[in-house]
């Protein structure tokens, strides 16, 4: 192992436009979604019969037959057979996580180059049989005898056939994430103006990157999609405005589905290398790794909002970083929904919430909005759980390659189990 | 509906009944099995001279004079005299008709190619090698050399069994006179199965900045180590392109739009190229390419060739025809090539044209033609032969050893003709000297040709890949 650390640096990415749940991917398996996704990725690099040092991804919703699906979408794909691959799953942080993890490797010098990000199908979702009907077939394959295999089955009762549905729910909680954000949402106050402001402008901003060809380099188009589905570029704070409230109750509830991630389908990859492997290859580095930051809150009593753990992992990150918010010039907040981004930015800007909660001596600062998600977010873009992180940071580095060395980014992304996972990124 | 067709014209009933029959073509790089036959009418020596450089050998060819021929008895016992017959077929007939400057010269064209018309082996070659008529000299030299290309036309449509003719013009009798290495590329590719789908054809071959060097004329790989360009590159023909460029050893830039970059990044990964994705319209086009290009392969890499294959159709009657429909495919099969050549033709520009360089353009036979329904798509393609021809004889090109060339495809088998009405595809086929539609790679090994390295002495030239088709012939 060498004494000093390398640096990991970020060549670029490939995405499939985003689909809409039951939409153009209805059809798509996660397993052929990130292949294609590979594929396009090595044919971007050239990098066909390439052996990598490893590719890691993940999806989600994630069927039982998908116990290898890295690994098989790697087998499946144009790179070497001798590339190894594994899955790692962290909720929506998966995508970001597995970045960190790769960066991680080769900064070690364990790999020279790598693959991450990660793969999710709404549409696709894994459906699992209730629990009175699995433990009776798990009986039954277990007897010796027909008369034993008989009785065990006899023992499921018809309410047992009824498939359990998957849920977008908190399984200590019961609550749904967006009945707990509606409880963050209302905690600061966050209007239902700013909300749709916000999302609005994700659509706006996301729509004139695609018409700029910004993702020319950064996506490839799969099945009949080029673009996004739940893109909505002719979209305005008025017509959001009339949406009615799902999460939330009563005369307080503010998110709509207009300002709230929709449910879709879709893969993201970045390609990572050391410095000396891009070179080789002739492949000019975006931006460079810098740190990364996990934080975890006790949602479950309530102490903290579920999607508030990235108010955490920031400020640690940049302190461990010696920078402040005043040193980056993009952010790239997921939008998990709109009021997630609005609940994080008010925390950081509340006194209370810096000096009580994170232990500093006054506001962590305010975040420049014109610095903000500049090419969209997850409103527009769609949020297929763990492609998300790899959608951003190779959005980010392009950003950052094209502001120019030195610049900065910083990546915040919310996940269930109230985790957040945050990184920093320089431009090359 | 197309399988029934298929049935109906593949059946063996369907011989009997006078369907034609399309004949399995020879392909790829691959010389025909059979002797070449050589003969010369009048002296000329330069096709023995470029054959032998290209260590092609041959046999005389037989010459049909009425002291040569023997009797024959049909079945029904009626005896007659015919041409004295090669002992089994051969492969091809290369006659050199340089010195042809006679009517009477025409007669010995005759007597050689007589013997051949029956004597060659399926898929078998006759190529021609004339002068440019215009340079011949007195009006009947000129005649003579005119007439070379009815002879060579008309016996286009009467051979059978995928045989092709073509004719080949040289410069002889100006001051810079075609060599046999600038000869060798062009006889090579008509020998070929690589020119299966080009036949009743005439290309110039003139004299170009230097002659080619013996291994680039010998070369199996002429595109080795070299990084060639080919727009469109995600399906259809650009595929075909790509694919078969890469066989020969190119380092293939695959260039399609971004909506097309699942098919784009298959054809890239499945022959080690580059995927990159571009509308080819956006006014940065030429300047990514270059810029690509300069970034994988370093500080010297340059584009050796670039294949314009990229091209959209939107068909109405021009009736219904409105700006956008017009513009749209214009801009696309015209405009768009024209921008970026002139970014990639910056000799200081990292990342483009080489010196000796080779730029391919894709027209069509509706563009020859005209095509109902088509206007704007023939305007556009007739474009491109306008601009190549302009290119070809742009001095500033020639004196960097840049060749300007372009392929018009006929009838070429691929997923957008399938769609085509079962009639209209039978009859579009069908109306060719060969009886069936092209593939892909006949179009590709056309544009491979064009692109060699070897071909330094052709330009300016629109090649017809369309098996002879009667449409704008």
């Amino acid at each position: 192992m060498p004494d000093q650390l390398t640096d990991a640096v970020i060549l670029g990415g490939n995405r499939i436009p985003f689909g809409k749940a039951g939409g153009a991917y209805a059809d798509a398996s996660n397993q052929a979604m990130l292949t294609s996704t590979l594929d396009g990725l090595v044919a971007r690099f050239g990098l066909a019969g390439e052996r990598l040092g490893e590719v890691a991804a993940g999806a989600v919703l994630k069927h039982a037959r998908d116990f290898n699906l890295t690994r098989e979408a790697v087998l499946g794909s144009a790179l070497a057979a001798t590339t190894p691959a594994y899955d790692l799953q962290q909720a929506c942080g998966t995508g970001l996580e597995t970045v960190i993890q790769v960066a991680n490797k080769i900064r070690l010098g364990q790999v020279d180059s790598g693959v991450a990000g990660g793969v999710d199908s709404a549409s696709d979702a894994p459906i699992a049989v209730g629990e009175g009907l699995r433990k009776a077939l798990l009986g039954a394959s277990r007897a010796r005898t027909p008369m034993a295999r008989a009785k065990a089955l006899a023992a499921v009762r018809p309410g047992d056939l009824a498939p359990e549905t998957p849920r977008n729910a908190e399984p200590r909680t019961g609550l749904s994430m967006g009945e707990h954000q509606a409880l963050t949402a209302r905690e600061w106050g966050i209007t239902r103006e700013a909300q749709d402001e916000l999302a609005a402008a994700s659509h706006h901003q996301l729509a004139a990157a695609w018409d700029a060809g910004f993702f020319d380099d950064l996506a490839t188009g799969f099945l009949r999609l080029s673009r996004d589905e739940g893109l909505r570029p002719e979209t305005s704070v008025d017509k959001l405005a009339g949406l009615s409230p799902v999460f939330g109750k009563g005369e307080g509830a503010t998110m709509t589905a207009g300002n709230s991630t929709p449910l879709s389908d879709g893969a993201a990859l970045v390609l990572l290398g050391s410095p000396q492997w891009a070179a080789e290859h002739r492949l000019p580095a975006l931006a460079r790794f810098v740190d990364a930051e996990v934080a975890a809150v006790d949602y479950v009593s309530g102490d903290e909002g579920l999607l508030m753990a990235p108010a955490y992992a920031v400020p640690r990150l940049l302190a461990r970083q010696g920078l402040t918010l005043d040193d980056i010039d993009r952010f790239e907040i997921h939008e998990a929904f709109a009021s997630t981004v609005l609940a994080t930015l008010a925390a950081w800007e509340s006194e209370e919430f810096c000096t009580g909660r994170l232990g500093l001596d006054g506001p962590l600062g305010t975040v420049d909005r014109s610095r903000l998600n500049v090419h969209g977010s997850s409103l527009a873009a769609g949020h297929p759980f763990a492609a998300t992180g790899g959608r951003i940071v190779a959005t980010l580095a392009k950003m950052l390659h094209d502001l120019g060395p030195g610049s900065r980014g910083l990546i915040s992304v919310c996940a269930a189990g109230g985790q957040g996972v945050v990184a920093i990124l320089e431009g090359c | 509906m197309a399988d029934l067709m298929q049935l109906l014209t593949t059946n063996p009933l369907a011989k009997q009944l006078g369907v034609p029959q399309a004949t399995r073509l020879r392909r790829g790089r691959a010389l025909p099995s059979g002797p070449v036959a050589a003969g010369a009418v009048g002296g000329g020596t330069l096709a023995v001279r470029t054959l032998e450089l290209l260590g092609v050998p041959t046999r005389a060819a037989l010459v049909d004079q009425p002291q040569t021929r023997v009797s024959e008895t049909d079945g029904d016992g009626r005896t007659r005299e015919v041409p004295e017959a090669y002992p089994g077929s051969i492969g091809a007939l290369v006659v050199d008709a340089t010195g042809a400057t006679s009517i009477a010269d025409l007669e010995v064209v005759r007597g050689l190619l007589r013997p051949a018309m029956k004597g060659l082996e399926r898929s078998g070659r006759v190529v021609v090698l004339g002068v440019e008529p215009e340079t011949a000299g007195a009006p009947t030299a000129v005649a003579t050399q005119q007439a070379l290309e009815g002879i060579v036309r008309s016996v286009g449509k009467e051979l059978r069994g995928g045989a092709t003719a073509n004719l080949v013009r040289v410069d002889l009798l100006t001051a810079e006179p075609t060599s046999p290495a600038e000869l060798a590329s062009t006889f090579l590719f008509l020998l070929h199965g690589r020119s299966a789908y080009v036949s009743g054809q005439v290309l110039h071959v003139g004299h170009g900045a230097r002659d080619p060097q013996a291994e680039e004329v010998l070369a199996d790989r002429p595109f080795e180590g070299r990084v060639v360009v080919v727009t469109g590159a995600g399906r259809g023909i650009g595929a075909g392109i790509a694919r078969t460029l890469a066989r020969d050893g190119a380092l293939v830039v695959a260039v399609d739009v971004p909506a097309g970059g699942q098919g784009l990044a298959e054809v890239a990964n499945s022959i080690g190229g580059t995927a990159l994705q571009l509308d080819i319209t956006a006014a940065d086009a030429g300047a990514r390419i270059a810029a690509h290009v300069a970034q994988r392969f370093g500080g010297m890499g340059r584009i050796h060739a670039i294949v314009h294959n990229a091209g959209i159709t939107r068909d109405k009657l021009l009736a219904n025809t409105d700006e956008e429909r017009w513009g749209s495919v214009l801009e696309v099969n015209l405009a768009a090539q024209i921008r970026i050549n002139q970014v990639l033709l910056d000799a200081d520009l990292p990342g483009g044209l080489d010196d000796g360089g080779r730029i391919v353009g894709v027209a069509s036979t509706s563009g020859i033609a005209g095509n109902r329904g088509q206007a704007n798509y023939a305007a556009s393609k007739a474009g491109v032969i306008g601009l190549v021809r302009a290119m070809g004889a742009d001095p500033r090109l020639a004196e960097r050893g840049i060749t300007v060339n372009a392929v018009a495809p006929g009838f070429i088998e691929t997923e957008m003709t399938g769609r085509m009405p079962v009639a209209t595809r039978e009859v579009a086929r069908r109306i060719n000297s060969l009886q069936q539609g092209g593939r892909p790679v006949d179009v590709a090994e056309t544009i491979g040709y064009l692109a060699d390295p070897a071909s330094s002495a052709v330009t300016g030239e629109v090649l017809r890949v369309c098996g002879q088709s009667q449409i704008g012939a």
